[in-house]
């Protein structure tokens, strides 16, 4: 994120930045029911809805979140380590000029960013945690974690000024919602069927289909972390079209040559690790660098995919793999690809290996703060309600059991429950659920 | 009467379909079911979870037919669903107690397939 529009020089409103912006805010926004699916399709049939609705409920929990505390605490002028409570609910944030759009497309803008990086940490806790536990912990990282951490690089904090180049956050997103979903993930435990079943993706079209509106979106959130309709937008633009195309071709490759047969479960992680590790770089290295970082990419996350299987780790959708190695490898070569011609500032290849020290520094921190302050706040949350549902729950399916509801409902077998009926109708579908399964 | 039970490879189904109709059965139920007949498994990997599917789809058929129709039966469905790789189903000819057709009432033969194939 271009340092000088995000400490907001009073600069004039530029209509035509303002214009990609709005696009860019709705492209982000998208990512999250994009997330959905692809997790959604990735957990078995019974898990679903659930699975879907933790993405879901950070559109609603995370962004009202932002609005009150969350903005301030990243984006206000507070002190190197944590914003100010200038803008506590929206205070002061108007149409006036932020860098050259208004203020208020700016905060939602970041917003976008802030529901997405939560819902992120979802995929290492499906298939066997409470929905109001969830709610409440993620309403608390977006504050007490997201929102530093996005201080710390974007907001004016001490990595930013440290020289740790961020582009769009494989950081302060992927790294940082990735040691965020490895310490919840060691707190809840595995599913009680983690190691002794074969725990299958229900639904492989949606994981394709949740892909493909991720790369979609992406293009909102790399380009426009331009915060603006000009050439470093256009040249993030660009590095997001091909660096997961090389990580795609590269993870299939790997597919062909381990199994004989190219996946799309593969296919689709492919696009999103390509993704991830472009993020940090795509507006400081040139589109050839783009294509080698998506290529590099893949072969950490493929192998640590592999590897995560036979561990005891369930982090049930490989966040970890995925965004956390994904991400920190893209930071690092962000430190050895960046160039001055295309970004502002050369990375190791050209001379400056300095760069990929605060590289370092800058990816060991933050998963080092999210990891710890996850783990307090988990433990926190574990306090005031239970974060596990119980072992009945899960045989059944928690879509049943923490929604009442079914991604996939048979008529045949049902009684409609009249509402003149005196006894509670929640306990007696469920019973009607039940005694059909 | 007998009720002859043919579980066939899906692919097979609509041969088998068309056989039945050839030989003028035309009462049967049709359900997809599961089962492992010794086949080889395939093997599915997603990401780094590897399984073998030990349990294939088929097609099941249950056709209610007079003791006429047996021979007719069980000939159209042996050359329509045989492929002659190990897979190819089973079929159970089993004797019934009692068939009703429900819209009318009527019982045992006049319930099934027609007691004189029309042919005769």
């Amino acid at each position: 994120m271009s340092e000088s529009l995000v400490q907001g020089a009073p600069n004039a409103l530029s209509t035509s930045d303002t214009a990609w912006m709005l696009v860019a805010t709705s492209l982000v926004l998208l990512m999250t029911p994009a997330l959905a699916l692809f997790y959604g399709g990735l957990v078995r049939a019974k898990n679903a809805l659930n699975t879907m609705m933790m993405s879901i409920a950070s559109l609603g929990v995370v962004g009202l979140v932002w609005a009150i505390v969350g903005y301030s605490f990243a984006f206000s002028s507070g002190n190197q380590w944590i914003g100010g409570v200038d803008h506590l609910a929206l205070r002061g944030v108007n149409v006036d000029a932020r860098g050259s759009i208004p203020h208020l497309l700016f905060m939602a803008y970041q917003g976008t960013f802030a529901i997405i990086t939560a819902a992120l940490i979802s995929g290492a806790l499906v298939e066997r945690m409470r929905f109001t536990a969830y709610l409440l912990f993620i309403a608390l990282w977006a504050a007490l974690v997201y929102a530093p951490v996005a201080h710390w690089v974007w907001g004016g904090g001490w990595l930013g000024r440290a020289g740790v180049l961020d582009y769009a956050g494989g950081t302060v997103v992927h790294v940082n919602a990735a040691a965020a979903a490895l310490a919840v993930a060691l707190v809840l435990g595995p599913r009680r069927d983690y190691g002794r079943q074969a725990l299958l993706p229900h639904n492989v079209p949606y994981v394709l289909l949740g892909a493909a509106l991720l790369w979609f979106g992406w293009f909102g959130f790399n380009a426009g972390s331009a915060l603006g309709a000009n050439t470093g937008a256009a040249l993030a633009f660009v590095n997001t079209f091909l660096a997961p195309m090389a990580t795609l071709v590269a993870w299939m490759g790997l597919d062909i040559v381990r199994t004989g047969k190219a996946t799309a479960v593969g296919a689709a992680t492919g696009i999103v690790v390509g993704l991830v590790a472009i993020t940090p770089a795509a507006g400081f290295v040139s589109p050839a660098s783009a294509i080698v970082i998506g290529a590099l990419a893949a072969l950490p996350s493929y192998f640590a995919i592999l590897y995560r299987a036979r561990t005891a780790l369930d982090d049930s959708l490989d966040v970890v793999a995925a965004h956390g190695v994904g991400g920190a490898t893209g930071a690092l070569l962000t430190g050895v690809f960046a160039s001055a011609a295309w970004g502002g500032t050369d990375g190791a290849l050209a001379g400056n290996v300095g760069q990929l020290g605060r590289q370092l520094l800058g990816l060991v921190v933050v998963a080092a703060y999210s990891g710890a302050l996850t783990f307090v706040l988990i433990k926190a949350v574990s306090l005031a309600l239970p974060l596990r549902t119980v072992t009945r729950a899960e045989r059944t399916g928690l879509d049943i059991t923490e929604h009442g509801e079914e991604a996939y409902s048979h008529d045949e077998g049902t009684v409609l429950v009249l509402p003149t009926a005196e006894k509670e109708p929640a306990a007696s579908l469920h019973s009607v659920l039940e005694s059909s399964a | 009467m007998k009720l002859i039970v043919a579980i066939v490879r899906p692919e097979r189904a609509n041969e088998v379909l068309e056989a039945l109709f050839r030989a003028e059965v035309r009462g049967f139920t049709v359900s997809r079911v599961r089962g492992h007949g010794g086949e080889t498994e395939p093997v599915e990997t997603y990401r780094g979870t590897t399984v073998k599917m030990e349990l294939r789809e088929k097609v099941r058929f249950e056709i209610g037919v007079s003791e006429h129709f047996v021979e007719p039966t069980v000939r159209a469905i042996l050359d329509s669903a045989r492929t002659g790789e190990v897979g190819d189903g089973k079929i159970f000819v089993v004797p019934v107690e009692r068939v009703y057709r429900i819209r009318t009432g009527d019982i045992d033969e006049m319930a099934v397939t027609p007691p004189i194939p029309a042919a005769e």
